[in-house]
Parts: structure tokens; C-alpha cells; sequence
């Protein structure tokens, strides 16, 4: 589990260098879109349209902020839950999208699609949202603003903290965490709680 | 008879929204504490530190711990000595939550019709439970639910043979297929008993309860500490990210139902446990 400092474009180097469970602090230019903005943009790909902007080569953020207070780049934000954006994912990933930001676990076709098109599903914690908030340096919407907060949002951020949960030779952070501790405190012999 | 004027309603409504939204309330911040001492695994025990960080700025900052401020869950109590007047009870509710989210600078995360689906743009409608009580006061209380855990919640009409085992195995069953979908570490809402309404608003209420309070009969008591240990020896952990702090507590709430049925439905919090409570 190695710690690397990382710019946007991920190039192809960095992709099959990441291994599930390295600490990555990313620096540079991601898009954030989340449930409607992906709908509407399969629906485009899938009718052989562009997309209302170029994602080839970048990363996705799967989030929604809260709006900024005065003052303020960005309201919180953090990732949402990844597995709502998996019908879409291998479809993104064929499209050229490098890596998405998520929390939680995700289906085998996300694992298969990482590993075929050599890309990466990154982990955020979810709910980390003030402290996410401070890594974001700037932030503009670039499509579909009647989404509101679900709008395709250009961000700019400084060492913004991911774990690979799913790399490109395909492997799987959370089935491979999870197993180490299923049963750990009956097989401790010890109570569990509070 | 007490007169209440509904701009008091609104204006207690507002506050509480964006209250419960930047103060995560002390039963849940020592949860976590004592979830980070406890913590086998050191991917889950770092997470735990900086949900504990996040909490402090959030306070510290007044911004919203979690970015989805939910949809709100508004509780009621209404004395049955009070008179509202100025204009419409619920409406005044309502008003209070759009106010709240607003001037909280808080996420609207709801759209209008759930197959059409427009965003409302104010984060109205709430969701709105009214009870009337004994007295001459209001009690509100606003549980901003997130949409991450809210998703992975269920409800299942057991066999009443299929008794305690059967209400574990459901509860365990639904934990494991929310895994790291539910934003772990968790509060697990149960309720068992009631009708197919009743016991969904029983695992609600189950998640208002304070964090390390035990139901007063023993034998569920006694259910929400095994339930507990299951749940934590998942090895799901904080986000899923493997570890022995899957939740942080089970509170059960029961009902009597009719004699074909066991219905028990299952609630899910996320670690962004708030719940804010104001009386009038």
C-alpha cells in the first residue's frame, strides 16, 4: 500500500502502477457528475453524440456540493455512493474517462470495465465533506445547470485524498479488507461495542 | 390553552435544520471516539480520526458535516392545549424548512415527482410526522436524512415461528447487502411489530434514540447487544473499508401486531447521525 502524489491527466504509467489500497493525493483538474448528469450523458453516447464536455483522459467525481457561503470556493462536498453510478460506468470508461471518485462497494461490471479499459475507481470517505472541501482550489459549472446541484462542475484541486479501491488489473480493496475482519473480535475471543 | 403564532413555528423550524446539520450531536461524536479506540483495522481507524476532525471543523466553521444535508425528516409533537394561529400548521412546517435550508446554505436534494424528477430547488417538501400529545407545548425534532443509507433500508414480513432468529438474520442480511453503500459506521434503526406502516415508522423513531440507551425490556435489550456484536463481527467496518466498527448502535423499537405477522423493518443512518430536537 504505497503513497503517491499525483497530477491530473492520470497517464497510463500511474494507471498500471496503482495498486487497490495506495493513498494517492491528486492535484489538478477534475469533473464532478453524479446520477442525472450521467443518464443524460449515457443516453448521448449511446445515440453517438458528444458529450457536452470532453471527459477523455479525466476524472470523475461522483458528488454534489452544498452551495458556497459567502465567501467560500465551495460548499461541503464529498463522494456519493458509487454503485448508483455503475450501469453507467463501463460505458464512461469505454467513452475514456480514467477514474471515478466514489465511496462504497461497486459491481463486478465496474471491476471488469477498470480492468479492460485500463482506468481506476478511487474510494473517498463519504461524509468527510468539510475537510474535502478545503482541497478544492476552484470550481465552475461546465453543463446541464438546471441539475442544480447535480450539474457537471469543473473542479481544481490540491492533493485531494483517494485510496484505489478497484485498479486496473482487477482487484478489489473492499472484498479484500472485509475478509480480514469478518469475525475478528469472536475469533479475539473478546467482546465487540460498547 | 396556549397560543402559538405559526412565524414562531417557521422560525424554529429553520434553526433547527441547519443546526442539526453543522452539530453532530454528542452521543454520536463519542461513538466515534470510542469506535476509534476499539478499531482493528488501521485503514478504519484513520477514517474514524478524520470523521472526528470533519465533525470539529463542521462545528468549529458552523458548515454541514456531510455535503448531503437529506431530506427533512420533521417530527411533531403537538399538545393538545396549544392553538396555532397566523396560518396553516403544516404549511408553516414547511416554510420553516425552506427558510432552514436557505439560510444554512444547505443542499437541495429533492425533486418534485419521483419519476420526473425536477429538484424542488428549496428542499421542500419535508416529510412530516404529527402526533398529538397531552399538554400545552410543541416538540420538534429534525432528522436531516441522507439518501446513501436511507437507500439501503428494507422491510419484511417474517413468519411469527420465525421469531428472534428470524429478526436477526433479516437485520443481519440487510447490513450486508447495505455494506459500504450505507456510509458505516452506522446506527441501525429497528422496528418489529405493527402493520406494514407502523414498523418502518417504528425503525425511524428507533433512530432518534440516543446512542448507548438500551430499550427498557430486557429481552429486546438483550437483542440489540447480540445484534450489535453480529453486526460489528461483518468485518464491513467504516465505509466498508474492512474493520470491527460497522455500527454504532442498534436501537429496537416494538409494537404489537396482528397474529399472522412478524413485520421488522430495518432503518439505516449513516455515520452523519443528526437529529435536533426544540420545544415550543
Amino acid at each position: 500500500m504505497a503513497e503517491y502524489r499525483l497530477k491530473t491527466p492520470l497517464t497510463d504509467e500511474d494507471i498500471q502502477m496503482l495498486q487497490i489500497g495506495d493513498q494517492v493525493l491528486l492535484t489538478g483538474t477534475i469533473y464532478m457528475a453524479r446520477d442525472a448528469a450521467h443518464k443524460r450523458m449515457v443516453d448521448l453516447l449511446e445515440s453517438g453524440q458528444s458529450l457536452p464536455v470532453n471527459l477523455r483522459g479525466e476524472v470523475i467525481f461522483y458528488a454534489g456540493p452544498c452551495p458556497p457561503k459567502p465567501g467560500q470556493i465551495i460548499g461541503p462536498v464529498a463522494p456519493t455512493t458509487a454503485y448508483r453510478m455503475d450501469p453507467y460506468a463501463p460505458a464512461m470508461y469505454e467513452y475514456g474517462v480514467k477514474g471515478t471518485i466514489g465511496k462504497g462497494p461497486r459491481r463486478e461490471m465496474v471491476k471488469e470495465a477498470c480492468k479492460q479499459y485500463g482506468a481506476i475507481s478511487f474510494a473517498a470517505v463519504g461524509g468527510l465533506s468539510t475537510i474535502l472541501s478545503r482541497r478544492v482550489t476552484d470550481v465552475e459549472v461546465v453543463a446541464y445547470e438546471d441539475l442544480g446541484p447535480e450539474a457537471i462542475r469543473r473542479l481544481e484541486v490540491e492533493d485531494f485524498p483517494l485510496l484505489v479501491a478497484y485498479d486496473a488489473h482487477g482487484q478489489d480493496l473492499y472484498e479484500q479488507e472485509i475478509a480480514k475482519y469478518e469475525n475478528y473480535n469472536k475469533n479475539a475471543n473478546k467482546g465487540v461495542g460498547i | 390553552m396556549r397560543i402559538v403564532h405559526v412565524d414562531q413555528i417557521i422560525e424554529t423550524v429553520a434553526k433547527l435544520c441547519w443546526e442539526a446539520c453543522y452539530y453532530l450531536p454528542e452521543d454520536v461524536l463519542a461513538g466515534f471516539r470510542r469506535a476509534e479506540k476499539t478499531e482493528a483495522s488501521p485503514i478504519g481507524k484513520t477514517i474514524l480520526q478524520q470523521l472526528l476532525e470533519n465533525a470539529e471543523e463542521a462545528k468549529v466553521n458552523h458548515m454541514p458535516y456531510c455535503h448531503d444535508t437529506g431530506m427533512a425528516v420533521v417530527f411533531v409533537e403537538v399538545g393538545q392545549d396549544v392553538h396555532i394561529t397566523g396560518g396553516n400548521f403544516l404549511d408553516s412546517i414547511q416554510e420553516g424548512v425552506r427558510t432552514g435550508y436557505r439560510e444554512g446554505y444547505l443542499r437541495k436534494s429533492v425533486v418534485g415527482d419521483p419519476l420526473i424528477r425536477v429538484n424542488t430547488g428549496d428542499n421542500t417538501p419535508a416529510v412530516v410526522h404529527t402526533e398529538i400529545v397531552p399538554g400545552d407545548q410543541i416538540k420538534f425534532t429534525v432528522l436531516p436524512k441522507g439518501g446513501g443509507s436511507e437507500n439501503m433500508s428494507a422491510m419484511k414480513f417474517l413468519l411469527p415461528g420465525e421469531g428472534m432468529q428470524g429478526v436477526k438474520n433479516f437485520v443481519l442480511q440487510t447490513i450486508k447487502e447495505a455494506g459500504g453503500k450505507a456510509c458505516p459506521p452506522v446506527v441501525v434503526g429497528v422496528g418489529i411489530g405493527g402493520s406494514f406502516d407502523k414498523v418502518t415508522s417504528l425503525a425511524k423513531h428507533a433512530v432518534l434514540r440516543e446512542i448507548g440507551v438500551h430499550h427498557h425490556e430486557p429481552h429486546i435489550a438483550q437483542l440489540e447487544k447480540e445484534l450489535l456484536e453480529e453486526i460489528n463481527n461483518t468485518g464491513i467496518g467504516p465505509q466498508g473499508l474492512g474493520g470491527t466498527s460497522t455500527a454504532l448502535w442498534v436501537p429496537i423499537e416494538t409494537y404489537a401486531c396482528h397474529i399472522t405477522a412478524l413485520p421488522v423493518a430495518v432503518n439505516i443512518q449513516c455515520h452523519a447521525a443528526r437529529k435536533k430536537t426544540a420545544v415550543l
